[in-house]
């Protein structure tokens, strides 16, 4: 049986394509997005995440800890030993008000879908269907695909988001079974996208090329996170613009604007890169919109 | 992961918020619409004036049992004459500028009271007069009359002492511990609505209707006198509606006449308005000006003869006045506009009837000025089409500029109903007042036939009150008290007895720590259960015989059919169908409480029986690490989050209660067959003071969940899990079920999200679910109400059935309503 893992599964999504959905959120992803809104998919093990607020400090995750992985110090500031802590889940169990909660789960192929099926009727009513988002789908090739696959069997529309960063083959592969690609597209300039996401954006930009090539430029999505400093300048915009113009058939493109989720990094002890915490400006997203609309581009914010 | 997102640095919390609310109240006020000059002053005052006593019916009523009128009279024909005497000699207020006329009592929210049904003693008047919430203004000369004159008459004789002397001490028991409560204990049975016999005759056809029942009257028969006697009340409350639509008449008529240079305009429409009432009620409308008029006399006379639960509503209201708004268009006689105007006069005219006061228990369990008047749009046709009507449009138009407390709406959607229709009305919701709530038409039908009536008769149905299913027109549904779940299985839990004041109101059902597994305790819980329901139903039969013979209503039996036909009582069962409601509270909070027993106690084992009743008898004190666990959704089963575990044990507690009340004979006079609904107006709140601690992790005291709602704040996964959780249960087996949700003001910035919203409210409806209503808004904004309360005077919440001022709610209500869940996601 084909086993994969995912840190959510989120029902009744309504902002992860038409209808209403379920979102499959599957763990692991190359790339290392300095705004990332779930840094707790970024590394393919599962982790632990603490919710300072909910803390009672009954300190039972001490006791219960086998690898005495997490103390308290004279502050009553938890610290977890990330070198220590293999993810076996127990603190997080025992934890009365779910102050730990570990993020990360093997999932069957079997169990995926028993979950997806549950709302089929709901697809139907509103032509909604299943989003594979993450993370990185497609670092999960196998799994990905299986699960596509059973979810045409049944009928079930399907998305995936995805940064388009993976091996051709591996696109090559699962595409019959995508009806809609949700496409992230970030920093234009190739070293600009090394120094923010870690990787380079030759591979994601061929890939778009290829699935256009391929016939499917119609069940794209293009999905631009406005990061302010960082993706909004004129350059970038620009830059993707001028990019975009040469591809035929694309139709949409959603502007998702930054929120600040410093918090979330600090619960995993992660490191936060970001140096500005507000959102973008109305008159930001308008220009963009209008940029993109200039190449006739159909642009919708938050999508 | 679905968590919120938390605040930026350097952008303070505070000041977050304060954006929050500042957005939010831009939309409210934004989304406020403009109406005409007239219909502005008549709102303006309608929601301004404050609500007073009048003591005017409580005079005239006195005077009239103290004199030789009713002397040697059947009791229907004393109410009758009565009803006679205070339509001969009360006050006929006119408010300045109204299309439509008629009021009960001496204006404008100026409550009658009605000393025959409930007579308020000195404290009480004192208590209503002064209170901060709800006041009722008492004046100097009504406590004199009430002192002097009602109290020494009416005490001992009002239908209230009459109950009390005639219930058992085990009822009174199990009342006082706040198991169940009573509904007629202070106001008369009624909660129906008019049909299609309202819009269709006029007295003069009903007074022939009368006239040949007494005719064809056979002397054998045994309840000949009681019938003759029936009829002859009946016959009298016709004549007394007809005298005051003419005393009106000639008021109008003489204000015209004072009118003259001052306002040519309003004279003349005077002069219409008293041609109206000289056409109706006597005859049926013509017009829908006359449909208005016509509807507005029946319901002063219903609520004026007693102070009838629910007042009255005039029903499928879009499709009884279609016909004279189609009529009145193609003859150019009528213009939308003016049918606009008029719908807004009426509208106006139930708000300025505030429900008649009520104290002790029954102000706790309905504490509002609301009098639940329903009116209800869309659904189908009385030949199964779709209803949707240009009226229905219409009314959705006036709701969504008038936002007064009353009346209330419902929207009936049917599989057949259109789209817009729907969307239409999630519009009117978002900008926040509670209104409209969402009705499953199609349940309505399938619960009406599975009770029995005709296709035609459950395809004319609505529902009326706050969620309650009934064959309008036809059929008398009385509820009769709200029972408390929860209360009992605390009774349970200590083996009989009700820790709060050591008394053994319950039977002995055994020791819950010798309990072997979740099933024992399941049996000795529905044990309590139906010990406590045999209670309850002997009181109603005690309580519906006292109210058949001593508080027959002749005039609303006019209306309901077959009343006439079968020359009996509304309260006697004269009505085509009848039922007998009771009312289930605290739904969430028992599956939850029971499923955290079988999950942490028998499953899991997590601790043992005897720890959970020791942590419960010092409500959680010493025991915080348990109620963490308990009251913590990741680690306990909680209803409303489409979790199996606990949703079955919803649907197996709404399947064995509704199979305990049908399981009891038909009721005593009315031979009602019993049903059940669920739905808390605000007893949940009381039920909640009175119940202690409780093993879904609840400190005592503190309110249950309301109607099937989760329990506050326990459904985290969205509306539509919420959906998925609650139409598990049969609702089709009960009357109606009431659902709570609150959703997060942003949700309705995008047309695209109120579609996905309507998809879901049709997806809940094909499950099975029966009702939903919306708050829209946050808990920030609600947070700010309650700290300045004299700036949000006019923030209308979602309560239960029904919508009210905020800062008009006792404190344990407005804090329940700010634990909800504030649904952000779908
Ligand atoms: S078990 Fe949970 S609540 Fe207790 S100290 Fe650890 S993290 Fe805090
Ligand atoms: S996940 Fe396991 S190893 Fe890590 S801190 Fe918790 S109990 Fe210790």
């Amino acid at each position: 049986m084909v086993k994969g893992v995912i840190f959510d599964i989120k029902r009744y999504a309504i902002h992860d394509g038409p209808g209403i959905r379920t979102t499959v959120f599957m763990k692991g992803c190359p790339l290392n997005c300095w705004w990332c809104h779930n840094p707790e998919g970024i590394s393919p093990k599962p982790e632990l995440m603490y919710f300072e607020f909910k803390c009672i400090h009954c300190h039972t995750c001490v006791k219960v800890c086998p690898l005495n992985a997490i103390n308290f110090d004279e502050n009553e500031v938890q610290h977890i030993d990330r070198e220590k802590c293999n993810g076996c889940g127990i603190c997080a169990e025992f934890c009365p008000t779910s102050a730990l909660k570990l993020v990360g789960r093997v999932i069957t192929l079997e169990e995926l879908t028993t979950e997806v099926e549950k709302d089929i009727k709901l697809y139907d009513d509103s032509g909604g269907g299943v989003t594979f988002s993450g993370g990185e789908p497609l670092v999960q090739p196998q799994f990905l695909k299986e699960a596509l696959k059973a979810c045409k069997e049944r009928y079930i529309h399907t998305a995936l988001d995805t940064s388009g960063y993976a091996p051709r083959e591996i696109l090559k592969s699962i595409m019959p079974y995508v009806d809609l690609f949700l496409y992230d597209l970030k920093l234009a300039d190739e070293r600009e996208h090394e120094k923010y996401t870690g990787v380079s954006n030759k591979l994601i930009k061929e890939n778009l090329k290829f699935t256009i090539e391929n016939g499917r430029a119609k069940d794209i999505i293009l999905r631009f996170p406005v990061i302010p400093g960082i993706t909004d300048t004129e350059w970038n915009v620009k830059g993707w613009v001028k990019f975009l113009s040469n591809l035929r058939g694309l139709q949409e493109i959603d502007l998702l604007p930054f929120h600040d989720v410093g918090e979330k990094f600090h619960r995993l002890d992660k490191e936060y890169k970001m140096e500005v915490h507000h959102a973008p400006s109305e008159e930001t997203l308008k220009w963009i919109k209008e940029e993109f609309e200039g190449i006739g581009l159909e642009v919708k914010i938050g999508g | 992961m679905s968590e919120n997102i938390v605040s930026a640095p350097g952008c303070s919390a505070e000041k977050q918020i304060e954006k929050k609310i500042e957005k939010e109240l831009k939309r409210r006020k934004s989304s406020i619409k403009s109406i005409n000059e007239r219909v502005a002053k008549l709102r303006k005052e309608s929601v301004e004036t404050e609500v007073k006593i009048s003591s005017e019916r409580a005079k005239l009523i006195t005077e009239f049992y103290k004199s030789d009128l009713p002397k040697g009279k059947s009791i229907p024909v004393q109410r009758a004459l009565a009803f006679r005497y205070l339509l001969e000699h009360c006050s006929l207020p006119i408010e300045d500028g109204q299309l439509i006329v008629g009021l009960r009592g001496t204006g404008v929210k100026e409550v009658p009271s009605y000393p025959e049904i409930c007579v308020h003693s000195m404290a009480d008047l004192e208590i209503l007069n002064s209170r901060k919430n709800m006041p009722y203004k008492v004046d100097e000369d009504t406590k004199e009359l009430y002192k002097d004159k009602i109290i020494p008459f009416w005490k001992g004789r009002a239908m209230r002492d009459i109950l009390f002397e005639n219930l058992p001490q085990e009822w009174i028991d199990a009342y006082e511990a706040g198991i169940f409560t009573e509904f007629m204990e202070q106001r008369a049975p009624g909660h129906t609505a008019g049909g299609e016999r309202i819009f269709k005759m006029g007295i003069l056809d009903i007074k022939e209707e009368i006239k040949r029942k007494m005719g064809e009257l056979d002397s054998s028969d045994p309840e000949y006198y009681e019938k003759m006697e029936e009829l002859k009340a009946m016959d009298i409350v016709a004549d007394a509606i007809l005298i005051y639509a003419k005393r009106y008449a000639e008021e109008l008529e003489k204000m015209a006449e004072a009118e003259e240079e001052k306002d040519p305009k309003r004279k003349e429409e005077l002069k219409q308005m008293a041609e109206i009432c000289r056409w109706v009620p006597a005859h049926a409308p013509r017009t829908f000006w006359e449909a208005l008029q016509h509807y507005w006399f029946i319901h002063v006379g219903v609520t004026y003869e007693t102070n009838p639960w629910d007042s009255f509503n005039p029903g499928r209201i879009d499709q009884h006045l279609y016909p004279f708004y189609k009529k009145g268009i193609e003859e150019g006689r009528l213009t939308r506009e003016k049918a606009k105007e008029l719908l807004q006069c009426f509208w106006l005219k139930f708000n300025n009837q505030p429900a008649v006061p009520k104290v002790g228990v029954t102000g706790e369990e309905s504490f509002t000025y609301n009098d639940f008047s329903k009116l209800n749009i869309g659904g189908l046709t009385k030949d199964g089409s779709d209803g949707v009507n240009e009226v229905s449009y219409l009314i959705l138009e006036v709701l969504s500029e008038m936002r007064t407390l009353q009346p209330n709406t419902a929207v009936q959607i049917s599989n057949k109903t259109p789209d817009r229709f729907l969307i239409e009305a999630l519009k009117v919701v978002g900008p926040g007042f509670g209104e409209p709530p969402f009705f499953n038409f199609d349940g309505v039908i399938v619960k009406m036939l599975r009770q029995g009536k005709t296709l035609e008769d459950a395809r004319t149905s609505g529902c009326s009150g706050c969620v309650e299913t009934g064959a309008f027109g036809k059929e008398a549904y009385i509820l009769t008290g709200y029972f408390n779940l929860p209360k009992i299985l605390e009774i349970t839990l200590n083996n009989g007895v009700d820790p709060r004041t050591g008394k053994k109101i319950g039977i002995e059902t055994g020791d819950p720590r010798n309990f072997k597994s979740f099933d024992e305790l399941w049996d000795a819980y529905i044990k309590q259960v139906k010990h406590f329901m045999d209670i309850k139903m002997k009181g109603n039969d005690i309580v519906e015989a006292l109210y058949a013979k001593y508080l027959p209503v002749p005039f609303l039996s006019l209306w309901i059919e077959d009343c006439v036909k079968n020359a009996k009582d509304y309260n006697g069962g004269g009505a085509r169908y009848d039922t007998q409601y009771i009312h289930l509270v605290g739904l969430g909070t028992i599956a939850d409480c029971l499923a955290a027993i079988k999950y942490h106690v028998f499953d899991k084992k997590t601790f043992t029986m005897s720890q959970l009743l020791e942590a419960l008898k010092n409500n959680f004190e010493g025991y915080e690490m348990m109620w963490e666990i308990l009251r913590n959704p990741d680690k306990t089963p909680k209803f409303g989050n489409n979790d199996d575990y606990v949703d079955e044990i919803a649907k197996r507690v709404v399947d064995t209660v509704v199979e305990i009340i049908e399981s009891y004979p038909p009721t005593s006079v009315r031979k009602a067959s019993r049903r059940a609904y669920f739905f808390p107006t605000t007893c949940h709140v009381y039920f909640g003071k009175v119940t202690g601690a409780t093993p879904d992790g609840r400190k005592a005291g503190f309110p249950l969940s309301d109607g099937v709602s989760p329990v506050q704040g326990m459904d985290r996964k969205g509306i539509a899990a919420v959906f998925r959780s609650v139409a598990k249960c049969d609702w089709d087996e009960t009357g109606g079920a009431l659902l709570n949700q609150k959703l997060t003001p942003d949700l309705f910035d995008n047309e695209e999200n109120i579609k996905k919203l309507a998809q879901l409210i049709r997806t809940f409806f094909r499950l099975g679910g029966h009702h939903v209503q919306f708050n829209v808004i946050s808990a920030e904004l609600l947070r700010e109400a309650q700290r300045r309360p004299q700036d949000f005077q006019d923030l209308m919440v979602r309560v239960a059935g029904y919508s009210d001022y905020f800062v008009n709610l006792p404190k344990g209500l407005q804090d329940e309503i700010i634990a909800r869940t504030e649904q952000k996601i779908f």
